[in-house]
């Protein structure tokens, strides 16, 4: 049964099973519904005034950003075609909800309200609204699980955002903690740099946040620095997620030979 | 063989259908290691009581459900659960008899087997190796064991389920 299970002939019989329980997800998820149709209908006015003028104003800051982004964006597509080089910016993006359900303490896996009824597939990327939560890992019709960049068993490849260099972020199974192994002493990388997907694996579209480097131990006797880092993504707070499908997928992106410099991640930003 | 009609089939199943509600029910962070396993217990309880009717195949199918709805590898904990029905029904007449504090030992090494299959199972996988707050909820669940047991011999004896 492990082995079957293993070659994924089993994903089948888990996905029907997991629609026959899922009355079971309903029921638990529950409390917070009612709790939350509650606030939500009871809501005050002054209240709903505020949070109104708080959105509006946040619409606007975010407004004038795009503009910039806009512009950056034509720029760097011009810049691309100067080089010749792959230009792969739009994704379509979809939004589901974290049902509140406990899993399995040991692993860090959420459950999400879209499924294979949406168009979710296995191995697609999971983001929040700041930078990248995880990966799908089970498809079933109408929920799915995804595994968390902090799973022990999770890797991700990344890139330092300031200067390029690549490597591969672990999950550590602590849900505030990656760590960067095989890094040599004299790497570049300081404290508070931005790590950012590097889109190497063919899995994760390149260029999305992911973490913030917040230790850098150099001790002279390893071969290799000892580097942690934290998920910018609120893994353990997120109430919605966001499901990329990158349209110029992987047929357009040629993996940069070791040799040559990566290259320079562009601001990319979901197209809903 | 029993030849009374069998009664109190639901009472069993909506047992179960508690014990799974509970095993996902969102908890704070902080007791979510303290979680006993909860259909365990309810499948031990129901060997106990009615062996000829809760047996290998429940517990089989008990640890399926399980894995599906915590997203564990499929069969890790129906493997298990197998094996401590059998032993629960293998010994049903002995365990009867203990006095309830005896019945919870017996139960905190029935609880152990099955966290220590279920870490085999992790290590064949080469998961992660957890850390010791993993065997916490074996002995949260022999503390409870007790009153698992009062509260099913109740509604056993309520519904007549036999």
């Amino acid at each position: 049964m492990v082995v079957d299970h293993r070659q994924n002939h089993l994903e089948g019989i888990r996905s029907i099973l997991a629609v026959a329980l899922s009355p079971l997800n309903v029921i638990i998820n529950l409390p917070r519904s009612t709790g939350e149709w509650i606030s939500e209908t009871f809501a005050t006015r002054s209240m709903l005034q505020q949070q109104n003028q708080a959105l509006k104003k946040e619409n606007l800051l975010l407004q004038v950003r795009q503009q910039k982004l806009d512009s950056l964006r034509s720029e760097n597509m011009r810049l691309r075609n100067l080089l010749d080089s792959a230009v792969k910016i739009k994704d379509r993006v979809l939004i589901a909800e974290v049902i509140a359900v406990d899993l399995d303490p040991y692993r860090h896996q959420v459950l999400i309200n879209k499924g294979s009824s949406s168009g979710i597939f296995i191995g697609q990327p999971a983001l929040d609204a700041s930078a990248v939560m995880g990966q799908v890992t089970h498809v079933n019709p109408f929920s799915s699980t995804v595994l968390l960049i902090t799973d022990a068993s999770h890797g991700l490849p990344v890139q330092v955002n300031r200067n390029g260099v690549r490597t591969v972020a672990l999950g550590t199974g602590q849900i505030d903690r990656l760590e960067l192994p095989h890094l040599p002493n004299n790497a570049d990388i300081e404290v508070g740099d931005l790590l950012v997907t590097s889109g190497l694996g063919g899995r994760f579209p390149p260029g999305y946040p992911v973490a913030e480097v917040t230790s850098v131990t150099r001790n002279p006797g390893q071969p290799f620095a000892s580097i942690l880092a934290q998920p910018k993504a609120k893994l353990d707070q997120a109430r919605e997620t966001l499901l990329v499908w990158t349209l110029d997928s992987i047929q357009g992106y040629e993996p940069p030979d070791d040799a040559t410099k990566a290259p320079e991640n562009n601001a990319e930003e979901p197209q809903p | 063989m029993n030849l009374t009609p069998q009664r109190g089939g639901v009472v069993i199943l909506l047992s179960f259908l508690l014990a799974f509600i509970l095993t996902v029910m969102p908890l704070p962070e902080w007791v979510r290691f303290y979680r006993p396993q909860w259909s365990t217990l309810v499948l031990i309880y129901w060997t106990l009581a009615s062996p000829q009717r809760v047996g290998v195949g429940i517990g089989w199918a008990t640890g399926i459900v399980i894995d599906v709805i915590t997203g564990t590898l499929l069969g890790q904990h129906a493997l298990a659960m197998s094996l401590i029905a059998f032993i629960a029904q293998k010994m049903h007449q002995r365990l009867r008899l203990f006095p309830l504090w005896q019945q919870s030992l017996t139960v905190l090494v029935l609880l152990l087997i099955e966290k220590l299959l279920s870490l085999w199972v992790m290590g064949a996988l080469s998961q992660h190796v957890p850390s010791l707050t993993f065997w916490i909820p074996p002995i949260v669940g022999m503390l409870l064991w007790p009153w698992i047991f009062i509260i099913l011999r109740d509604l056993r004896r309520k519904f007549q389920v036999s």
